[in-house]
């Protein structure tokens, strides 16, 4: 025993040596064209000219960052509680985390969808979706607030989502992971009848209204599992590509079963036909339970309502909904170029770009082309839909996005690097080191018709060596690079927040002039609103003590309070009284199991305190708003159930 | 807020401020791609929808233009666009006027800038001490380091014996309108 650890030991050293003297040291990534600093540097006091909406991953957030300077301005919490500003435990944030299996207050964001018009982002909304409780939720871009969120029946694994179609009339959600759907009856089956029993679901969200999202089709799909998506545009309008891998149909170690055939599918799906159906009432209405969560912007009150049935179409019985189109190798993303006529399959697991043809492929629709069937559906030939394949392009190809000058830029996950390739010529121009194992990679308007064909964004899966070390867990990392010229060239290392999955940037100029500064206190509707000083009061409801406070530069109306017993329900209902750009109050009360609440000017929001003790308590503002923000505090004086403490308020007595 | 102002001044009997016009303090347009940056303070920044604080009130009255003119020539413009929060005591021209001839045109001058700084800032209180708060025999001990004393005898308030004439609650505190330069001893 000993001897071998001393000759292993031995090995390690000298095979480290010769390691060592076998290369030189050297930067790796470091920037070598001199100008790049003066491409990202943004000046004090100047704006980035792109605002880029980062997923947040499993942190439930979507991040805002400046695009050239990768600067953060804004985490905004959508899937998760956010302890910084209350979402998700005031008692009007609550309910936009409710859902079928009650409060959830976390979720895995992976993709963001931004509104188009005619396919070009019109800066009104960012939605994003929910992978593990399936949900998607919209972001308005004036407040940066999330106003509705929507749980999607019959999904489990809902990844293929939210991707959007040219005139943002709907979102999709499809399933990562078929499930058994139906009543408790049809759901209870053993796990090895996937084949027979799991189903996969693509959902069709309208999203062109706020607060009146709602799934306007379901269609039911084998069990498969659904990946990444995206609409067709111009001449493919009407329709949409989802990928699927999976299409083994294993039910275990997916690893390795899911890759054995040669080519799995990109599933097109004529959403204008279905639409048709469902006009005709072909649909099928079916029982569901799912929840729709909507914020009022004028009481700042979030609600909740069940929803119980869901229209149905199973494309199996409407066999010109659904066509599938073989694509090598578990295809993750499935991009359409700015013109509409490309659909770019990336097979994860694949030696080639397949590049298809959407003129093609309703050729291949009319004349009944098929190579065989799926389940009983035709499967398109895939030379008949192919435009040509990108041969060699790089190893692990995950993602694309196009410049709107005729070129393409897939992420190879595997060799670290983004490729630059002529989608007409199908030909690799240009090629960046990524660090390292680069995800997605977002050009600002890329999935859009009309690209900004300026910078590239790649957002990695390792960083390693990338920033100071912080421990085993690392910020992951983010490159920009310009893409204006012929060679990509690498300008800025970025950390970000969470895990970045996709993101989307739009010019700062669609929705920095649009920015809500305050909430006009005239207009606010919250039934515990209190609009003056002079307002302020306080009801007892039983145990139920209902405090009408203000917030104001700098002091609480009322600051002491007294006559609260054990076993009472406090409710402070705090207004910011103040009308003013970036003034926000904050409020917090010592022993409160919940987090502070932050209330921006004209707003009201409400922190429920359940006092567990007898005494003088203070609760104070959070945020430093004033030069007298130290001075803003008071006090709450608790006695025992049993005293006669009468119920008093007070401010300056 | 606009309306409570209207009817104070009603009571007043007297026309201190124009309506809040479209002045925006001196804003840039920060597009993007824009210039250098142009080094203004909080002042500078464009927003035109917040409610006014004291700068842009005192701006809007004609009143005030003495005023405004100390405040600019002393470099209190930023200081007084901060979250503040600030009391502000602002005398209205005709007590300029009262001060010993060439008084004024004396503190307008480059090298007595730290003194008319000195007297501005005895016109700042950093905190907001609204009427319901506004206490006969009342000290506040303002940003120069010095005291004032406010009377109060119902409605009618003064502070160091100047009248106050109206007041005007601002986003980022309140303004006293007042008969007389406070001087500070």
């Amino acid at each position: 025993m000993k001897i071998s650890k001393l000759f292993n030991a031995g090995l390690i050293v000298t095979v480290g040596l010769l390691a060592l003297s076998g290369c030189k040291p050297k930067a790796p990534g470091s920037v070598d064209t001199g100008d790049a600093a003066s491409k990202v540097y943004v000046a004090p006091g100047k704006y980035d000219e792109f605002y880029n909406i980062v997923s947040g991953g499993f942190n439930g957030q979507m991040s805002v960052v400046g695009l050239p300077s990768g600067r953060v301005f804004k985490i905004v919490p959508v899937f998760s509680v956010h302890p910084e500003n209350g979402y998700g435990f005031s008692e009007e944030s609550k309910a936009m985390l409710n859902t079928s299996h009650g409060f959830v207050p976390w979720d895995d964001l992976h993709h963001i969808a931004l509104s188009v018009t005619n396919g070009e982002h019109d800066g009104r909304w960012a939605f994003g979706n929910a992978n593990n409780t399936p949900r998607v939720a919209r972001v308005d871009l004036t407040t940066f607030e999330t106003t509705e969120i929507l749980e999607i029946p019959n999904s489990a694994g809902n990844h293929s989502s939210p991707f959007i179609t040219a005139n943002s009339e709907y979102i999709v959600a499809s399933s990562r992971f078929s499930v058994p759907i139906g009543d408790d009856k049809s759901r209870d089956v053993p796990i090895s009848t996937y084949k027979e029993n799991f189903k996969g679901t693509v959902s069709f969200i309208r999203a062109d209204k706020e607060g009146e999202m709602n799934i306007a089709f379901q269609l039911v799909t084998p069990g498969v599992n659904f990946d990444l998506a995206r609409a067709g545009k111009q001449k493919s309008h009407g329709w949409f590509f989802f990928s699927t891998y999976n299409t083994e149909q294993a039910h275990t170690l997916l690893e390795v079963n899911a890759s054995q055939k040669d080519k799995d599918f990109i599933m097109a799906v004529n959403w204008k036909k279905a639409e048709e159906y469902i006009k005709a009432g072909k649909g099928k209405v079916t029982k569901a339970k799912y929840v729709h969560n909507t914020l009022d912007h004028k009481s700042g009150i979030a609600k909740s309502t069940m929803v119980d049935e869901v229209i149905q179409l199973n494309i199996k019985d409407f066999p010109d909904i659904a066509y599938f189109i073989p694509c090598p190798k578990s295809p993750h993303g499935t991009d359409v170029d700015p013109t509409g006529e490309y659909i770019v399959g990336s097979g994860k697991l694949a030696a080639v770009i397949p590049v298809f043809s959407f003129t093609k492929m309703l050729k291949a629709i009319e004349s009944k082309d098929y190579e065989g069937t799926y389940d009983g559906m035709p499967v398109l030939k895939y030379e008949s839909v192919l435009k040509g394949e990108v041969v060699k392009p790089g190893l692990g190809p995950l993602h694309t996005e196009f410049d709107g000058k005729g070129y393409a830029y897939t992420s190879m996950f595997v060799s670290s690097e983004v490729v630059k390739w002529d989608i007409e010529k199908l030909e690799v121009v240009d090629r960046a080191p990524t660090y390292y194992s680069v995800g997605h990679l977002m050009v600002p308007g890329g999935p859009t018709t009309k690209p900004h064909g300026k910078y590239l964004v790649a957002y990695n899966k390792i960083t390693k060596d990338r920033y100071l070390p912080t421990g085993p867990e690392l910020a992951h990392s983010a490159q920009l690079y310009d893409i204006s010229g012929e060679k990509i060239k690498l300008l800025l290392d970025f950390p970000t927040i969470g895990e970045p999955h996709y993101a989307e940037a739009l010019p700062a100029s669609l929705i920095k002039d649009k920015q809500v500064k305050f909430y006009p206190l005239e207009e606010n509707t919250h039934p515990y609103a209190t609009k003056s000083p002079e307002a302020s009061k306080i009801e007892r409801k039983g145990k139920e003590v209902h405090v009408y406070m203000t917030s104001i530069r700098s002091h609480f109306g009322p600051d002491n309070i007294e006559g609260i017993k054990l076993g009472d329900e406090v409710y402070f209902h705090v207004t910011n009284l103040e009308q003013d750009w970036d003034v926000p109050h904050g409020f917090a009360v010592k022993g409160a199991n919940t987090a502070e609440t932050l209330i921006m000017p004209g707003a009201t929001q409400t922190l429920k305190w359940v006092p567990d003790r007898v005494g003088v308590f203070p609760f104070y503002c959070t945020d430093f708003c004033s030069a007298l923000h130290q001075e803003m505090q008071g006090y709450i004086r608790v006695s025992p159930a049993s005293s006669n403490v009468s119920l008093i308020y007070s401010l300056g007595k | 807020m606009k309306n409570n102002f209207n009817m104070i001044l009603l009571f007043f009997g007297v026309v201190l401020f124009a309506a809040c016009g479209g002045e925006s303090g001196g804003t840039t347009d920060q597009s993007v791609s824009e210039d250098a940056p142009t080094g203004l303070g909080q002042s500078g920044v464009p927003d035109d929808e917040s409610a006014r604080n004291v700068v842009q009130v005192a701006i809007a009255s004609k009143d005030h233009s003495t005023l405004v003119t100390a405040v600019k020539t002393a470099g209190l413009v930023d200081v007084l666009s901060n979250v503040g929060p600030f009391t502000v005591f602002a005398p209205v021209n005709a007590a300029f006027d009262a001060l010993p001839s060439g008084t004024v045109e004396s503190l307008l001058k480059p090298e007595n800038k730290s003194k008319l700084s000195d007297i501005l800032e005895y016109h700042v209180y950093v905190g907001v001490i609204r009427p319901a708060i506004y206490n006969d025999g009342m000290t506040l001990n303002q940003v120069n380091g010095k005291n004032v004393t406010l009377g109060k005898q119902g409605d009618a308030m003064t502070v160091n014996g100047a009248k106050v004439l109206g007041y005007v609650e601002c986003a980022n505190g309140i303004v006293y309108v007042i008969d007389k330069v406070l001087l500070p001893e």
